[in-house]
């Protein structure tokens, strides 16, 4: 009988690089900036690293296909490496397969990295690119910021929000990250912003403006994953494990069978279920310290909220008008700025939400420190409200 | 012909990589040519960084018609004079014509590189005249792929024949020196007994006309006055006088001395040289494709869009245009490309790469193939692997080999050349590419 991996894993040491236009820099040399500060954390040497796994989502673009362009950036030591894509959630995907190695005992140490390299494209927003031959005959073309605004549009209807609430709630959200943004000086974009800047952006798709959307980022983020003993055994003594890890994708039902009601992602639900039993965790909302989720527009981060069941369905634009998830409130969200400042680069960015825990767990957050992290949750989202991918990770203290 | 892949900022490159001992920095890189791969993007600049030449150089194109090379030659020779200093002056032409036209019959692609200086001199200058004249034998506007000309008999009797002499005859006289002086006279005429008539109206005896190599290398357009110019000086000895002409909407004529430097001033291949290398083309098929004359098949293999990252491009152009790699500065070992952690297996030091200079690296080829399945515009497509003398290897693309003689140990030196042509954007990407020595 399966019984999850909760405190079967820990987390060694973390990386991340400088988030933002990084014109000078190659996927490489990215790459090398987060690991060489994951592998001084973890206080081991690269010839430890007994498998990889590496998160890319447009490798056409950057570093080209199979997890070779990992081994030959890093000089890996021949050792297994393996190249992962889940879209925008590709990085958590990355974290699972380090995770497994560890926790099934065929790996003392593995690697999780991400990287994304957006800003070769020669334009801004993410690469346009074919969905696949016979989706390509079905699915109208779409952007980003146009498949997410059918979730305001769905929410409004389903929940009867007026627009202009939603609107100054979606506002609150970036306002909010913004803020947070300036405290990090890895993140992309640092500046704050008006609630009246956010609210009369320019329009990318209704309701979506400039401001509800995140940063358009090169970066990399990496993890070093071992079991809490071997941690133990290397001298740590703020062990962080791993309480959970879920991942939940679309069977299509959303997009074909009469119930979705358009105001939430389906996947987050279950896979966040599943994330709390596994961590067992019984009351979210006095047990999770903070969350990093997938803020890639304003509108996600809001209903997120719900789907995490951190405020009660159709009401999560009150509690975050409320104050509930900004820095001072009883669950900050993006305390690094999230997605909207830190940035999107889409391979790194799981691991980059896992690294802000990781430092918040370690009390190595600087001005961002929250007080007394109990539990920290990650929430990462590829595709598209209508059909998509989550994964939810958790982690916390060991306590074996 | 040039091959698909060569064009006038390729030629150039190579033509300047044959002056024995080229200077690690110049004043200027003047690239004259009526054939420049691009009216915007300076090519004289890529050919520059493609040499390795520091950024402080001046670069400039120079365009309009067939006497562009004497121009810039006599600008080239200003500027060392006044400013000291050495300058690279480079001719390069590859003109398209119509299929089935006299152009056609009679045009070459190359391209000349000379280094005026100061010191060392091979050649004196002497002196000079030039006439405008906007006589228009020929012309081509701005975006358009061919030339209109006019009647023959017209542009000979009327433009060489009149022009030409004049011009050479105001020469002489500045310089102080008769026609009977002169031991060699290049005039780069496509028409056969052009060249001794105006050997005759200026008083300059018959046996100092130089051959145009119309039947070896063809016209090369704005090159050809300098190519023929290498021509001479291959076989010219201290004290002679030279006088070297370049017509097109006027003429320019200069008057030279040869040195007794002449003999260290030698270019290493010449056009001796390259003629040995030469691989004789007799398929007409293949030589309009790669003039683009035709519209052809070339599959679907072709249609693979490749943007240009012109990011990336940027990034890397020291070791794509320059073609440095790294030497490792703890252990040693020469790679290409330059990356963060050495190559060496048994070092892996990080951040100790110097950048490494390698176009001149003799390479011997490991591994090798014709691939007949890849889209190519010569198929087979020959590439492999090659190690370079003292260190370093890489998956490189061969270019002008024999398929008889081509095998694992045939030692290869790199060639400037165009990697991909980018039809969708009018861009073309350049890198280097093996061939037999």
């Amino acid at each position: 009988m399966a019984s999850g991996i909760r405190d079967k894993v820990a987390i060694l040491g973390m990386g991340c690089s400088k988030f933002g236009e990084r014109w000078e820099s190659e996927p490489a040399d990215l790459m090398s900036e987060a690991y060489e500060e994951c592998l001084a954390d973890a206080g081991i040497d690269s010839s430890q690293i007994d498998a990889a796994w590496l998160s890319t989502a447009f490798d056409a673009v950057n570093v080209g296909p199979s997890a070779i362009p990992l081994a030959t950036a890093l000089r890996l030591a021949y050792i297994p490496v393996t190249h992962v894509e889940n879209m925008c959630a590709s990085g958590t995907e990355a974290f699972r397969g380090a995770c497994y190695a560890v926790a099934s005992g065929t790996a003392d140490f593995a690697l999780a990295l991400g990287v994304e390299k957006l800003k070769d494209t020669g334009y801004g927003g993410l690469p346009a690119r074919g969905r696949g031959v016979t989706n390509d005959l079905f699915t109208p073309t779409v952007s980003a910021p146009g498949a997410f605004a059918q979730l305001a549009t769905g929410y409004r209807g389903a929940h009867r929000v007026d627009k202009k609430d939603l609107k100054r709630a979606m506002a609150h959200v970036s306002v909010k990250s913004h803020a947070n943004g300036i405290k990090n000086s890895k993140a992309h974009l640092r500046r704050e912003i008006s609630h009246e800047q956010a609210i009369n952006a320019p329009m990318v798709a209704e309701p979506i403006g400039l401001f509800d959307c995140c940063g358009v980022s090169d970066g990399a983020a990496c993890a070093i994953v071992t079991t809490p003993e071997i941690a133990l055994s290397l001298g740590k003594t703020n062990v962080v494990a791993v309480k959970a890890l879920q991942l939940s994708v679309s069977n299509g039902e959303e997009s074909g069978f009469n119930s979705w009601n358009g105001a939430h992602i389906k996947t987050t639900r279950i896979a966040a279920k599943k994330a709390y039993s596994e961590a067992r965790i019984k009351d979210p909302r006095k047990e999770i310290s903070a969350t990093e989720v997938h803020d890639c527009f304003s509108i996600t981060e809001l209903v997120t909220m719900e789907d995490l069941d951190l405020a009660d369905e159709g009401s999560a634009w009150k509690a975050v008008l409320d104050g509930r998830f900004d820095a001072d409130g009883q669950i900050p969200c993006q305390i690094d700025g999230g997605l909207k400042c830190f940035g999107h680069p889409i391979g790194a960015s799981g691991l980059r939400m896992l690294y802000e825990m990781f430092l918040q767990f370690q009390g190595r957050a600087g001005d961002r420190q929250i007080k007394n992290m109990n539990y920290g949750l990650t929430h990462n989202l590829g595709g598209h409200p209508v059909q998509n991918v989550s994964s939810i990770a958790i982690i916390g203290h060991y306590n074996g | 012909m040039c091959s698909w892949d060569e064009d006038s900022i390729t030629m150039g490159v190579e033509a300047a990589r044959d002056v024995t001992s080229l200077p690690e920095e110049v004043e200027a890189v003047i690239l004259a040519s009526t054939t420049l791969p691009f009216a915007v993007r300076q090519n004289a600049g890529v050919i520059a960084e493609a040499l390795n030449f520091p950024e402080d150089v001046r670069t400039m194109d120079v365009g309009g018609s067939l006497r562009a090379a004497t121009t810039s030659l006599l600008a080239a020779l200003d500027t060392t004079s006044a400013q000291g200093g050495d300058v690279l002056l480079i001719g390069s032409d590859n003109r398209k014509a119509r299929a089935g036209s006299h152009m056609e019959m009679i045009s070459g692609d190359g391209a000349a590189a000379f280094i005026l200086g100061q010191d060392g001199l091979g050649v004196r200058f002497l002196g000079s005249a030039t006439i405008n004249d906007d006589f228009i034998d020929h012309f081509r506007a701005s975006g358009d792929k061919y030339d209109y000309a006019w009647e023959d008999r017209w542009i000979r009797q009327e433009g060489w024949l009149k022009t030409v002499p004049k011009a050479i005859n105001m020469a002489l006289q500045k310089v102080g020196l008769a026609g009977s002086d002169i031991d060699h006279l290049i005039v780069p005429c496509q028409y056969g007994r052009v060249p001794d008539s105006i050997a005759k109206s200026c008083g300059i005896r018959e046996s100092s006309v130089v051959d145009t190599m119309i039947d070896t290398i063809g016209i090369c357009g704005t090159a050809h006055p300098l190519l023929m110019l290498a021509y001479t000086l291959a076989k010219s000895a201290s004290g002679q006088k030279l006088v070297l002409s370049g017509f097109g909407q006027g003429c320019d004529a200069l008057v030279f001395e040869v040195t007794e430097a002449i003999s260290h001033s030698q270019p290493n291949r010449g056009i001796k040289g390259w003629l040995n290398r030469k691989v004789e083309e007799r398929n007409y098929d293949k030589f309009l494709t790669f003039s683009g004359t035709i519209d052809r098949e070339f599959g679907k293999r072709a249609e693979l869009d490749r943007p240009p990252a012109l990011t990336a491009q940027y990034r890397n152009k020291e070791g794509v245009t320059g073609f440095k790699g790294g030497q490792c500065s703890q252990c040693g070992t020469i790679q290409y490309p330059k990356t963060t952690y050495c190559v060496n297996p048994n070092c892996g030091a990080k951040n100790t790469q110097q950048p490494h200079a390698m176009s001149l690296t003799p390479a011997r080829v490991k591994t090798f193939t014709a691939d007949h399945l890849v889209f190519s515009m010569e198929p087979p497509a020959y590439f492999g692997l090659v190690e370079f003398e003292g260190g370093g290897r890489m998956m490189v693309e061969f270019a002008d080999l024999d398929p008889e003689t081509f095998d694992v140990g045939v030692q290869t030196r790199m060639h400037f050349r165009i990697k991909h042509i980018d039809e969708n954007r009018g861009m073309r990407q350049y890198f280097w590419k093996a061939s037999p020595e």
